[in-house]
């Protein structure tokens, strides 16, 4: 009870100038969090530095809930390299790897084809309609590195919203009831 | 200053730094170890070798494939991925690599292997320029770690010679 009595006062005893310095050092914290991913996008080259394993078509090695570091050079792609692409009309990135590659003489334009560790069939039935290959445009990175289990905090945010709301409301009154 | 609120988040991010520092040293002590693996290949048998209704070459070959990749395991390996892939050239596509066999090597016992199959994903052409085909067969392995950077090569071996007609 005296807690909440606490709280309650210390609401009351809310000076603007207090409120805005409190809101501008969220306002740091956020925006440097913002810079640090769009450094690491530059210094990766790749438009997603950071992707969290979704399936369990990789297992044994990427279990779902680990999350994968990105790297996207010049460098041709070769088989056996993991990769991270997008299919046409789907939002989805998918991790698997490439275990065809056909590159063209004279343009440098390269044909590849993908598969899941832990799959039976290749990817074909994934691509689009009619398409039997990927390009390089599709291609959004190699993966480099790996982290176990921290992806777990991402799936259960974006599978059940509620918990991420509720992350947010007690941050937010973190905020405003701290005293510093 | 010194409630409750303050003590965890200091304890929780002291131990967020710790860990994460533990598995970035763990994956640099990664390139430390001594790596001497070793492979032969053998084409036992040319299945069959048609032109298939779509104008690409096939072929099916039978592969008697001998590895040693212990040496690849450390105290941070989950498991190794390997895999054989045949490389070529051909005139409209200066670079060809399919992949005919692969397997995924949990432990440092399963790394000596012998094993005779024929050919698990199909090795498809772009047109039909495999008669007579020189190609290497080049066994890639890919470690992946328990935590860190991942790190495959390869051995090359050249030499192999696809037959001139179709049978």
């Amino acid at each position: 009870m005296g807690y909440i009595g606490e709280t309650i006062d210390s609401i009351k005893s809310i000076q603007i100038r207090q409120l805005l310095t409190q809101a501008i050092s969220l306002g740091m914290i956020v925006t440097s969090a913002l810079i640090i991913w769009k450094a690491l996008m530059c210094v990766t080259g790749s438009e997603s530095p950071v992707v969290v394993v979704l399936s369990g078509s990789m297992e044994p090695g990427f279990k779902r809930g680990d999350i994968l570091f990105l790297h996207m050079s010049k460098d041709p792609i070769r088989a056996g390299e993991i990769v991270v692409f997008n299919v046409d009309g789907r939002d989805i990135p998918i991790v698997h790897r490439v275990i065809k590659v056909h590159e063209r003489d004279n343009t440098g334009e390269v044909d590849v084809l993908t598969k899941g560790d832990n799959n039976y069939g290749d990817d074909r039935l994934l691509y689009a309609e009619g398409q039997q290959w990927l390009h390089r445009h599709h291609i959004m990175g190699r993966a480099v590195g790996f982290l176990p289990y921290v992806g777990w905090v991402t799936i259960i945010m974006t599978e059940k919203p509620i918990i991420k709301y509720i992350l947010i409301g007690a941050l937010g009154l973190l905020v405003i009831t701290s005293k510093d | 200053m010194h409630s409750f609120g303050y003590r965890a988040n200091a304890l929780l991010t002291f131990a967020v730094t710790i860990l994460a520092f533990i598995c970035a040293i763990a994956s640099f002590s990664d390139n430390f170890s001594n790596q001497t693996p070793s492979a032969q290949i053998q084409i036992l048998n040319i299945n069959w070798f048609q032109k298939q209704p779509h104008g690409n070459d096939e072929v099916s070959l039978t592969l008697n494939i001998t590895a040693d990749l212990q040496s690849l395991f450390t105290w941070n390996t989950k498991q190794v991925f390997a895999f054989v892939a045949a490389e070529y050239k051909t005139s409209k596509n200066s670079l060809n690599q399919v992949s005919l066999w692969d397997a995924i090597i949990p432990e440092k016992e399963q790394a000596n292997f012998w094993i005779q199959i024929s050919n698990k994903y199909r090795f498809i052409d772009q047109g039909h320029n495999l008669r007579g085909k020189e190609f290497n067969l080049t066994l890639h392995w890919h470690v992946m770690p328990k935590t860190g950077k991942m790190f495959a090569d390869k051995i090359v071996m050249s030499g192999y010679r696809l037959p001139n007609a179709y049978r």
